[in-house]
């Protein structure tokens, strides 16, 4: 190469043509560039969707956001409450926080400027100090980008014909896989410990599952439920209701993954070995206890645990209560009631079997004889109909008939059995009378919809082939010439709407009398107390207002020595409440005798 | 008569903009006799950090270990995570991840025109490339919703599907890019100054490049044929069809040529894939990312970088968490051991751009 070389020293100067060109370059601040379809700027969040689970701020690796209290928000059921506030200044737009999100209210936007001096003014909360973020969302999450999993690990179930041949377990319960499976779909919120009635630890449990370590959930279940197998078959499970996944999928099948985990321990023996339970040194203070029901076994099991000397007494031969006698055995098989029931008798709580309180030992000397009561004696009585020839043979109340044949007592239903209700009860009652080989009809007040039962059990009914007759309202049972049940003469029911605004009121249609061809009626709706075992100078100071027991938070009565818990106390009815009771009673009667 | 030596101190702010680095002269006069580096302005922790983020949480660190083209570390990591789980890839996503590398290897050496140029003082091709490079940026920002930053190849496909009418704009903006590289050579190759400044600078010996562990365009540079979309093909390459320059000379020139050649082959190569790219998945989703374990075992993935091979090497316990991620990347072979062998002998003048035409990147030496 020569020292002067004309081609490249001219050849630069081509760049001169480029003199004059418009820059492709805007000219901020004059113009300012409009941001992609797809921006990952500043954050929006509808405050009216996001149910504060808290998931973004898990997923945030620097720790850029934080929960908090906003004005006008209030913390219900399936919502914390809280909002996620974002430091503008820690984020890396890297948009997690958007894929994770189960109800898809937070996203990015296409805002991406802001100055300002006030380093404190980065901090702030989307949706709230920028509501106009709005029309300007770019990077959202859909059910399909999102990176949570919706779809729910299906259970295996015996098919309705199958089911109504016998009382086999319907629920076959998860294997191995299939629960590690349904347990990684959990996002620890909480969402779901804040609305169940025994704040049982479920995050902390599904993570166990998931994470491999089954005896670990157990002992986390073991916390504070001492009857998590029942809990994990019959549940009213309100946990699933408020799941953040539910939002825009499938809850997490919580039941079943607590179902899942007791399982694997099989007898009372291997639970007693995996949940390893520390007992305190006897302390020489006595319990006494009436009802070997959800509350009273709770309550039991963690004051023996404390070291108190604990006496259950039972009226009937087995323990368990309404989930013994009242809960069909497709749903709750003997086996694992009593394995249960073994574990916690394992442990030191004594069960008098067949000693009725009131007949074969008064309360007054359980009373004396013990540093404190706790009474878990549900609703034994059932409500009648009221409507004439209710008494014709053939006529049954449905959770006699439950108790009936879960005592394996033999009963004649004939073959056309109508039940009257729409409770738990009601479709248990016309589950089992399938199983017995009848053909059955519901008959329900108000619709479908307004059922108080579980979903599920009411497509569990409907699959084994029960009818179910909405609006419709019983006003005669018709006996035949000996007295025996014929049939059902009811009322179709529209629905009204209630004017103080509660749930629409059926009321009955003049002349759609119809009837309905029956060989038994059985009554299902609802049950009452039996408080007639109650000395008069107790039943004055225990206060007992419609049909309930009054207690305290502790779930103290009228006589502070005295608690009570369970369906004589709570509406909600059922075996977690009660569970929940029981645990409570214990914490408030240790605490009582202890602090004297 | 000898001079007497002189400590003299090259950095750390921005020699060219390779980044926060500092090299330790010592000369006689303008010559280099010898040469240390001296790095720790970077250093963020990011492998140490990644094992306090589960495997999801994780991956939003990648894009930082190299700021000029994070793709290749993102596309690396994803690929290991996916080999270490056998988690199975859509063959539209393979296909996006290729356009976004090309895209990424394009907007890296549009930078490198400028860095390579402003070294020598010719500051109006930084001014057109970094410019040309918005228009990639552009693109970038249309696809994963960033510009530089994109987070957007992750451990079972990629993020979001192609927006409506990118694939066109894309051809367009290659259109655009065909002509414009005309105009980079008028200015760059031809000019006498850049050949002058560049010949016979900053040569790397190529009886010695392997042995120094040397990669990439600088292995190429020096004669050598080596790209691991050849030699060890990933994700679609080797469905593709393109040509891996190379040029005798070991000196800066050489390394251009190699680079000039390459942006043209990855306008090739985008072509190919926009035309290719069948429709279908783009993720085959992980789990849950709170709950997401990866079986215990290690994997390592690599893929071809502007600076040459970068490799992410992960270890798992069998936990949600990274046991370990080691990330292996080429500017600590060339910015450290070998800048500090090639300088011995520059002028102090070029040492700039010497440091720039070996791909020097302190953010992914030191991570």
């Amino acid at each position: 190469m020569s020292f002067f070389d004309l081609k490249g020293t001219l050849k630069p100067l081509t760049a001169l043509k480029q003199f004059g060109k418009k820059p492709h370059t805007i000219s901020y601040p004059k113009v300012s560039k409009e941001a992609a379809d797809r921006y990952r700027g500043f954050h929006y969040n509808d405050l009216e969707e996001c149910i504060g689970c808290g998931n973004c701020s898990t997923i945030c690796q620097n720790a850029a956001i934080d929960m908090i209290h906003l004005e006008g928000i209030e913390g219900k059921k399936g919502d914390s409450g809280l909002r996620p506030r974002i430091d503008h200044g820690r984020c890396c737009w890297c948009a997690l926080c958007v894929e994770v999100c189960p109800t898809g209210s937070l996203s990015l936007t296409k805002d991406y400027n802001y100055v300002s001096e006030d380093p404190d003014s980065f901090l702030w909360t989307p949706g709230k100090d920028n509501p106009q973020g709005k029309e300007k969302i770019s990077f959202f999450s859909t059910e399909e980008t999102s990176l949570n999993v919706f779809q729910r690990v299906p259970m295996p179930e015996l098919e309705g014909k199958e089911r109504v041949k016998s009382f086999a377990e319907v629920v076959l319960g998860y294997s191995e896989t299939e629960a590690r499976a349904e347990a990684s779909r959990c996002i620890s919120c909480g969402l779901c410990t804040e609305v169940c009635p025994d704040h049982m630890h479920i995050p902390e449990y599904i993570n166990a599952i998931a994470s491999g370590n089954d005896a670990d959930a157990v002992r986390i279940i073991y916390d504070n439920n001492p009857l998590p197998e029942m809990c994990g078959k019959v549940c009213t499970h309100r946990c699933e209701d408020v799941c953040a996944i539910a939002s825009r999928g499938e809850a997490i099948a919580i039941q079943w993954l607590k179902r899942y985990a007791t399982e694997t321990a099989a007898t009372a023996d291997i639970t007693h070995e995996i949940v390893n339970p520390e007992i305190r040194e006897a302390n020489g203070k006595t319990v006494g206890i009436v009802g070997a029901g959800p509350s009273g076994l709770t309550a039991a099991y963690y004051l023996a645990l404390r070291g108190y000397d604990v006496t259950i007494y039972e009226a009937n031969a087995k323990a368990g209560g309404a989930t013994m006698y009242g809960i069909p055995k497709y749903r709750f098989p003997i086996d694992s009631l009593d394995k249960q029931i073994d574990y916690i008798q394992s442990i030191g709580v004594k069960i008098n079997f067949n000693t009725k309180v009131g007949k074969d030992i008064s309360f007054k000397e359980i009373y004396d004889n013990n540093d404190a009561v706790f009474m878990g004696v549900g609703f034994p009585d059932a409500w009648s109909l009221g409507v004439d020839g209710e008494n014709a043979e053939g006529s049954i109340q449905a959770f006699r008939y439950l108790y009936m044949i879960n005592s394996g007592e033999k009963v004649d239903i004939g073959d056309k059995v109508i039940v009257v209700g729409g409770g738990n009860v009601a479709i248990d009652a016309a589950r089992v009378s399938r199983r017995m080989g009848a053909e059955v009809t519901i008959l329900y007040r108000r619709r479908v919809a307004d059922m108080p039962a579980a979903q599920d059990e009411i497509d569990g009914a409907e699959e084994e082939g029960v009818t179910i007759v909405p609006q419709a309202i019983p006003i005669k049972v018709i006996e035949d010439e000996k007295g025996h049940v014929k049939a059902v003469e009811y009322l179709k029911a529209e629905m009204v709407p209630d004017e103080r605004g509660g749930r629409p009121r059926p009321v009955a249609i003049e002349g759609s009398n119809t009837i309905i061809e029956a060989t038994s009626v059985m009554a299902a709706i609802g049950q009452k107390g039996d408080y007639s075992f109650l000395e008069k100078e107790f039943e004055d100071k225990i206060k007992i207002e419609r049909g309930r027991f009054i207690v305290n938070e502790k779930q103290q009565t009228g006589d502070p020595k005295v608690f009570a818990g369970g369906d004589a106390v709570n509406r909600t009815a059922d075996a977690i409440s009660a569970i929940a009771d029981g645990f409570r009673a214990c914490k408030a009667i240790d605490e009582m005798l202890m602090t004297k | 008569m000898r001079e007497k030596a002189t400590t003299l101190y090259l950095g750390p702010q921005h020699p060219g903009i390779t980044g926060n680095m500092m090299v330790r002269l010592k000369v006689e006069g303008d010559t280099i006799v010898k040469a240390t580096t001296e790095v720790g302005y970077l250093h963020r922790a990011f492998e140490k950090l990644q094992e306090r983020r589960n495997w999801l949480q994780a991956f939003t660190l990648l894009c930082r270990f190299c700021v000029p083209e994070p793709d290749p570390v993102e596309e690396s990591y994803a690929r290991a995570v996916e080999l270490l789980e056998g988690r199975e890839v859509p063959e539209r996503a393979k296909y996006i991840r290729v356009l976004m590398l090309e895209l990424a290897r394009m907007g890296a050496y549009m930078l490198w025109y400028g860095g390579q140029n402003g070294s020598l003082g010719l500051y109006t091709m930084g001014q057109w490339s970094v410019g040309d490079r918005n228009y990639i940026l552009d693109l970038f920002e249309e696809l994963t919703g960033g510009r530089v930053y994109h987070m957007y190849i992750w451990p079972g496909g990629v993020r979001r599907d192609l927006p409506e009418g990118f694939a066109d704009k894309v051809l367009r903006t290659m259109d655009y890019f065909e002509k414009r590289l005309k105009d980079y050579d008028d200015l760059m190759f031809d000019n006498t100054i850049f050949q002058k400044r560049t010949q016979g600078i900053g040569i790397v010996p190529k009886e010695k490049a392997v042995e120094w562990g040397v990669v990439g365009p600088i292995l190429r540079g020096c004669g050598i044929k080596s790209d691991i979309r050849i030699d060890d093909p990933y994700e679609v390459y080797d469905k593709l069809d393109f040509v891996v320059p190379t040029h005798e000379g070991g000196d800066i020139w050489s390394r251009a040529l190699v680079r000039r050649e390459e942006v043209r082959q990855s306008i090739r190569i985008i072509r190919q894939v926009i035309e290719k790219m069948p429709s279908g998945e783009i993720y085959n989703k992980i789990p849950n990312p709170h709950k997401w374990a990866l079986p215990k075992g290690d994997a390592y993935a690599r893929t071809e970088a502007v600076r040459g091979e970068v490799g992410m090497y992960i270890v798992s316990d069998g936990s949600t968490h990274p046991r370990r991620t080691h990330f292996r990347g080429a500017a600590y072979v060339h910015a450290i051991t070998l800048l500090e062998k090639v300088l011995v002998g520059a002028n102090v003048a070029d040492v700039s751009a010497i440091m720039n035409s070996l791909g020097t990147c302190p953010p992914e030496i030191e991570r």
